[in-house]
């Protein structure tokens, strides 16, 4: 379904920022499988989700979906197989343009845009019909600019918007962080709904390790661009938030342990 | 009145600027200065078809298709070559300057004799109506100027409404939202550098359109013509805004309309006031500045206020 061959991406080669944001980076997902990926901060977990989604052009290695070998398709022609929620509930959704509008987009995902009215009658009532199953009362505002919601109503928006058409692969970046607890439970719950009503191939970047351990049926976990651990099968629903956290442990430990015998060997040898 | 009746012409036939300027400050955010070349480019191309003897309607429809194509070649500079999105408008602007020379052939082309769109439309008066002048409202009105104002009036008209209609289909919306928020459009599959180019050929079509009415009205096309027209389409959006006090889009269409009308008349009158025309573009810089920043002051200010209190 996805497979990831081997990527790498070095943002700012050649300078003293020099970041190594992904080495040589591999994993295949196969249909209807559900991946948390965790990390601590600037392990690369975005950076490998915008990799897939296309945001920018890769130093190394191949990613293909669906059979196609999209390494070199541009960000807008993946469209047609992934759909995307950002971190930032204002990504994912036109702020001056009205829910109707912003919906009416999503319905045409990867598909050619061209002069037929962009809200017939019948998809207004689409709209209504799947709008409500949200749950929050926003069928009924419908002409209201999406600027005016929070970011709650935003995100369970965008989640709607990127799963309107079935996509081959749902990429899910941390989409809840940014919401007060209520909301990203809210939030959570309706992911896990969607995913499992159309059995979507999902890729999420979490920092939740309730979230980690509820959510998925595999679970990689990234440290400094590469993949760390990949836990998967009876040992992924065996998980606790407890387990997690001890690996998270374990990394700090390795690299306190590997600062100074970096730093030592540097003073012997430089 | 003959007046004023000129002042609204030319307010249409620059309210078709601001709609293209409109299209390119407001909707996609992109300060293209490009606007300065292409309305002259309008005017250019259409009086040296005219004075070839092509049929008005073909020597406009060109003019619009060549501000179309520096339209593009603005958009792609910035698109495809990552070119800052006022540089790629300056560059192409001033190419245009030479460009629109040689398309004249000189700096100033005369349109005397020539059929145009406004001695076409003032013959079909002359057929509706009879000859000598037209009573509108009780008033003695000139026949051209009124057969030019309608002509300005119905080709706007048309225009708004096309351009109104257009945002509500399936490509115009997602323009809207290119300029909105580019990262989403681009995540539901739009090609954000293809919209900007194509949104940016449109609004310099419709203001080269723009400038090739003018020419046809005021009888000439001059290499000088478009300095600072995109100030003048700009302050013409600024007051529709102000006048309509709206974002939805069918509405501020209207307002850009009005604005420009509005403003033409301000300026006719001001000029008949005794206002030195050597002042105008000064004012009308000051004018603009003043749009952009006091609404953010006031903001500020009552703030302020608020917080004092
Ligand atoms: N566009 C970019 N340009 C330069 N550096 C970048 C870019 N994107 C990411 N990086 C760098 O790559 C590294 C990995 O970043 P990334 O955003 O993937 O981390 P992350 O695991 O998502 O972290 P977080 O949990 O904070 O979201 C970081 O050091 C970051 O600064
Ligand atoms: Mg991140």
């Amino acid at each position: 379904m996805l497979e990831v061959s081997a990527i790498g991406k070095t943002f700012h080669a050649g300078t003293p920022n020099e970041v190594s944001a992904l080495r040589d980076v591999s994993f295949n997902l196969s249909e209807g499988s559900f991946l948390i990926i965790i990390g601590t901060n600037g392990s690369g977990k975005s950076t490998l989700l915008n990799a897939v989604a296309g945001t920018f052009p890769l130093d190394r290695g191949s990613v293909t979906l669906s059979g196609h070998d999209i390494t070199k398709w541009p960000e807008h022609r993946r469209a047609k197989l992934i759909g995307r929620v950002f971190q930032n509930p204002y990504s994912g959704t036109a702020p001056n343009m009205t829910i109707a509008e912003n919906l009416s987009m999503a319905a045409r995902r990867g598909l050619r845009r061209g002069l037929a009215w962009a809200i017939p009658r019948a998809l207004r009532s689409e709209l209504r019909d799947r709008v409500r199953t949200l749950n929050m009362g926003l069928e009924d505002r419908l002409d209201n600019d999406i600027g005016t919601l929070s970011g709650g109503q935003r995100q369970a928006l965008t989640l709607l918007m990127a799963s309107w058409l079935k996509p081959d692969l749902l990429l899910l970046d941390e989409h809840t962080a940014a919401l007060d607890p209520k909301s990203a439970d809210q939030v959570i719950r309706l992911t896990n709904e969607i995913i499992k009503r159309d059995k979507l191939t999902t890729l999420m970047v979490t920092h939740s390790m309730q979230q980690a351990v509820r959510l998925g049926d595999r679970l990689i976990m990234m440290n400094r661009g590469s993949i760390l651990h990949d836990i998967q099968g009876a040992e992924k629903a065996r998980a606790r938030p407890e387990d997690l956290l001890q690996r998270f442990e374990d990394v700090r430990r390795r690299e306190q342990l590997d600062a100074p015998v970096a730093e030592m060997l540097r003073k012997a040898y430089v | 009145m003959t007046l004023l009746l000129g002042a609204s012409t030319v307010g249409l036939i620059l309210a078709l600027l601001a709609l293209g300027v409109y299209l390119s400050f407001r909707i996609f955010n992109f300060p293209d200065i490009t606007a300065d070349g292409s309305i002259t480019l309008g005017a250019a191309v259409t009086a040296s078809l005219l004075v070839m003897n092509w049929p008005p309607a073909l020597a406009t429809l060109a003019g619009f298709f060549a501000g179309a194509l520096a339209g593009a070649a603005t958009g792609l500079l910035n698109a495809k070559f990552r070119i800052n999105g006022l540089l790629s408008g300056i560059l192409v602007m001033t190419a245009l300057y030479s460009i629109n020379l040689h398309v004249m052939g000189k700096s100033n082309l005369p349109l005397l004799e020539e059929t145009t769109l406004v001695t076409q439309s003032e013959s079909f008066f002359g057929m509706l109506f009879g000859p000598g002048d037209v009573q509108v409202f009780g008033w003695e009105v000139d026949q051209r100027d009124a057969a030019a104002l309608c002509l300005a009036a119905a080709m706007v008209a048309g225009v708004g409404m096309i351009l109104y209609l257009f945002f509500r289909t399936e490509f115009g919306t997602a323009m809207r939202a290119a300029g909105d928020n580019p990262q989403m459009i681009r995540a539901l599959g739009g090609s954000v550098d293809f919209i900007l180019i194509f949104g940016l050929a449109v609004s310099n079509g419709l203001i080269a359109l723009s400038g090739s009415l003018l020419a046809q009205y005021q009888g000439f096309a001059d290499v000088q013509m478009g300095i600072g027209m995109v100030v003048w389409g700009l302050a013409s959006v600024i007051i529709g805004e102000a006048l309509v006090g709206s974002k939805s889009t069918g509405i501020v269409i209207t307002g850009a309309i009005m604005g420009s009308l509005l403003f033409r008349l301000i300026v006719a009158i001001a000029l008949r006031w005794g206002l030195d025309p050597n002042d105008l573009k000064l004012i009308t810089a000051v004018f603009v500045f003043l749009a952009l920043v006091v609404p953010g002051a006031l903001t500020a200010l009552r703030s302020r206020a608020g917080r004092a209190r």
